[in-house]
């Protein structure tokens, strides 16, 4: 049984290996081509990082596993959530919002931003749950719709009811007292990883405390994996649709919450597009399941991080590593279905191997 | 030209599956030029044993010999290659799509996609009386004419050796009549056709040579010209044919459900279902019989919560459970054996003991209040495991890796879990073997005695008249007829059926 397990472990870990192999012969490729350097490239990017530099990538980890954990929730049950980016936007521009009017202090008021960041998510996501389920909007449309939704939203307030600040507009700034910054692992000027990185690993645990011990996430899993038998079980399609939508959402509220309390302060300038999209990438790479997320989200943001140094050590433009990232997508759903196909021949091969000296006995 | 050289030889063939034996011993010699009838039960190894000849399945034991040649088939490619086409019983057609373009799908390189094609299909019509125009839409065509098109799609890519499987089970008589010319001018072509069917009329037919297949492995073949039926039949089932007869009637006088003028109508405004009554006692079983489509499915789904009545009331004990949810009806003891167990009954990637937790999320002892009991849940899956005999690797396999039989003993061993009070059940033994229909009807007829109420529906007369205290005829979504099994014969009941009589 134990050898059994080293090998499906070692055949789960074949299909990322495969996909990111791929995206580096497909970036060095592509490198060559527009005439750089792919040894100043390769030599820039696994050059270990820099103090700050890491800093950076934890914190970029957290915040791209929450939102992978969020789109992992929508696939895990069959739905395509698509607006991860939008639910987020709106989310924390009306949790800032509300913590920039300091109706509560201190860590009430923390607690508080981000019970409305979730509540904002889930209702957005929940509006594309409600086309869903009442009228046949398929999700993958709706929600694409409701992100430049929210974003026009999102620019309309600020631009009316923001502090204006030079050419910039943003929330009104929180209180120093509701900042909760973070830790410093190396000197000050490194910069700290947000207290509300943990923010993540509670998201990680929870989502598979979630799909594998409670009855709910048998029902979501059961729905993803085969609507019919779910719903001749006895689950109702429908509500399953809601709630999970609604959870995405409410899970992708969170994403921007740490950098929000550690350092940006205020919605404006300092916030982060493109968090969604990202989730959703590595949401395929991990397969949906917790621990291949983590590492997924190490990945990209390591990536995205460390892409900075291109600027300085060589000519390449820091938006290779997009390529880099979309490959290593691709490449893994596709080496995920051919080592799948293998793995089930060689297990039919077993299986049969296994049972033909007790052809004899049974015939 | 039928030739000395046998189309097709197969010698030995073996394949295994988790916990079954699905082909053993396989030997099947197709003479050049000949309709050859493989015949047998569900379950019995036909499938199988066309897809490992088709290259869907590889064997793990025999041989292939086609025109002389032995030949390691890896895929249905390289078994077209090899001359051998095949017309699956659903069919594989585009219907936004016009003939010549269905025809000419991935097989461009053959005669282009233009006037080469259209030539050579309007002669492949013309030889085999098919009557295809290349430029209609499939949408237009009816079903025979759609199975003509597939069986000239597999001619088209040049396969001299053609598999049918039961091509007969969609068609009305005449059509039947029409297909066997078709077949007889493509054998005088020098053709050979393998006929997969469970209709001994018509394989006696149509067929040149007969083989009989029984529990994965070929037991005799038979010359049409001289066999009869009833020794088709005893060589298809054997000697040991399990009986499904109950013995005395266990009949309470407690109505466990009851249905009252049951209608229900679909968005278009016409009837599925009109004015269904029925009892269901404590310790009966009641038969549903009725040819597929007549409303059997939308009967079980409405009892199940799956469909709401648009009129009626379905009570269940004393309770009116008529717009209860699916959840409620099982969490209130109702079990339900589907009939299509890969679509409403199981989920194939997930283990067998997540299986178990299927349909009872909310029942001990898989769950304890919101959590899943894991080792609860396990526990009682080695038990059904073992009580009902399912045959698997253990409670970790995927579902997808068992047999048809084995996974329908885990559904019924599932359903009957947690004492029910009533078992819906949809062609509970259909595309199982021998021995576990036994098992099945086995397991029947004891909750019964315990005083379960069953609702059967069936396809498989023996099946009803063995197993049932009473049996109700469905046609057009209306109950036609009550019969008594103790006296009622096949004939009467498939009378009933089609409306011959109305008793």
């Amino acid at each position: 049984m134990s050898r059994l397990d080293v090998r499906s472990i070692g055949m789960s870990l074949l299909a990322p290996a495969i996909a990111i192999l791929l995206s580096i012969v497909v970036t060095t490729i592509v490198i060559a081509a527009v005439g750089s350097s792919p040894g100043d490239f390769w030599s820039t990017m696994f050059e270990v990082p820099k103090p700050r530099l890491r800093v950076d990538i934890v914190n970029q980890t957290a915040m791209i596993y929450i939102a992978a954990v969020a789109a992992a929730i929508g696939f895990r049950m069959g739905l395509f959530n698509i607006g991860l980016e939008g639910q987020y936007t709106l989310a924390s521009f009306a949790a800032a919002s509300f913590a920039g009017a300091a109706y509560l202090s201190g860590w009430a008021n923390v607690f508080a931003a981000i019970i409305v960041a979730m509540a904002v998510g889930a209702i957005w996501a929940g509006i594309a749950g409600v086309l869903r389920t009442t009228r046949g909007v398929s999700e993958v449309i709706s929600t694409i719709m409701l992100n430049s939704i929210a974003i026009t939203l999102v620019g309309y307030f600020l631009n009316n009811y923001g502090v204006k600040e030079g050419n910039s507009v943003h929330t009104k700034n929180i209180e120093p007292g509701t900042s909760v910054g973070g830790f410093a692992p190396f000197e000050d000027r490194d910069g700290e990883i947000w207290t509300l990185a943990i923010i993540a690993v509670l998201v990680g645990v929870g989502f598979w405390v979630l799909l594998n011990k409670t009855r709910f996430g048998f029902d979501l899993r059961a729905s993803g994996q085969s609507e019919s038998a779910a719903l001749a079980s006895g689950i109702n399609p429908k509500r399953m649709i809601l709630i999970s939508m609604m959870l995405s959402g409410g899970v992708a509220g969170l994403i921007w919450m740490p950098a929000f309390f550690g350092g940006a302060r205020n919605y404006g300038t300092s916030f982060q597009v493109g968090l969604g999209f990202l989730g959703i990438a590595v949401a395929l790479l991990g397969r949906n399941r917790p621990v291949g997320m983590l590492f997924g989200a190490l990945l990209f943001a390591f990536l995205s991080v460390k892409s900075n140094d291109l600027t300085f050590g060589t000519d390449v433009s820091p938006s290779i590593v997009q390529i880099t990232q979309g490959v290593a997508v691709l490449a893994v759903v596709v080496t995920y279905e051919v080592v799948r196909r293998w793995r089930t021949r060689l297990e039919q091969r077993a299986v049969s191997r296994e049972l033909a000296p007790t052809t004899e006995a049974t015939a | 030209m039928p030739s000395a050289v046998d189309a097709v030889q197969l010698r030995g063939i073996g394949k295994r599956f988790p916990g079954v034996i699905a082909n053993q011993d396989v030997d099947v010699t197709i003479r050049s030029g000949t309709v050859h009838a493989l015949i047998g039960e569900n379950g019995a190894g036909k499938s199988t044993l066309m897809k490992i000849l088709y290259g869907v399945q590889r064997p793990d034991d025999g041989t292939i010999t086609i025109e002389g040649k032995g030949v390691v088939l890896k895929s249905p490619t390289e078994a077209i290659e090899a001359g051998v086409g095949m017309v699956f019983q659903h069919f594989m057609l585009a219907d936004n799509l016009t003939v010549l373009e269905n025809m000419v799908l991935g097989a461009e390189k053959l005669h282009g996609i233009g006037d080469g094609a259209r030539t050579e299909i309007r002669r492949i019509s013309d030889r085999f009386g098919f009557d295809l125009d290349p430029d209609v839409l499939v949408e237009k065509l009816g079903v025979a004419a759609r199975q003509r098109l597939e069986i000239a799609k597999v001619l088209y890519r040049g396969a001299r050796i053609i598999i049918l499987d039961e091509p007969t089970a969609v068609l009305v008589p005449q059509e039947v009549e029409a297909l066997f010319v078709n077949l007889r001018e493509l054998t005088a072509a020098g053709n050979s056709v393998l006929f997969i069917s469970h209709k001994l009329d018509e394989v006696l037919d149509i067929a040149d040579d007969i083989t009989v297949m029984r529990r994965g492995t070929t037991v005799g073949t038979a010359d049409p010209r001289t066999a009869t039926k009833h020794e088709l039949a005893e060589l298809m089932v054997g000697s040991e044919l399990p009986s499904p007869e109950t013995a005395e009637s266990t009949v309470t006088e407690t109505v466990e459900l009851s249905l009252q003028d049951i209608t229900l109508t679909d968005e278009f405004g016409r009837d599925l279902l009109s004015g269904l009554s029925l009892n269901i006692r404590r310790g009966e079983v009641l038969g549903i019989a009725g040819v597929e489509g007549n409303g059997q499915s939308e009967l079980v789904e409405t009892i199940m919560g799956m469909r709401i009545p648009t009129s009626g009331r379905i009570m269940l004990g004393d309770q009116d459970v008529t717009h209860w949810h699916t959840r409620q009806l099982r969490e209130a003891g109702i079990g339900y054996v589907p009939e299509d167990r890969h679509r409403h009954g199981l989920l194939l990637e997930a283990p067998l003991w997540e299986n178990r937790i299927l349909g009872h999320q909310t029942k001990a002892p898989s769950v304890k209040g919101p959590w899943i009991n894991r080792k609860g849940a396990r526990q009682d899956t080695e038990r059904i495991v073992r009580d009902y005999d399912v045959r698997a690797p253990g409670i970790d396999t995927p579902v997808r890796a068992l047999s048809g039989g084995n996974q329908q003993k885990l559904i019924v061993g599932r359903e009957m879990s947690g004492d029910p009070v009533l078992l819906i059940a949809s062609h509970p033994t259909r595309g199982v073997d021998v021995g576990a229909q036994a098992a099945i009807w086995g397991h029947i007829k004891h909750a019964r005695r315990a005083g379960l109420a069953v609702l059967l529906v069936s396809a498989d007369l023996d099946e009803l008249i063995g197993l049932s205290d009473t049996i109700q005829v469905i046609l057009r979504g209306r109950f036609v007829g009550t019969f008594d099994p103790a006296q009622v014969t096949p004939q009467d009941l498939g009378a009933a059926m089609t409306g011959g009589e109305a008793a």
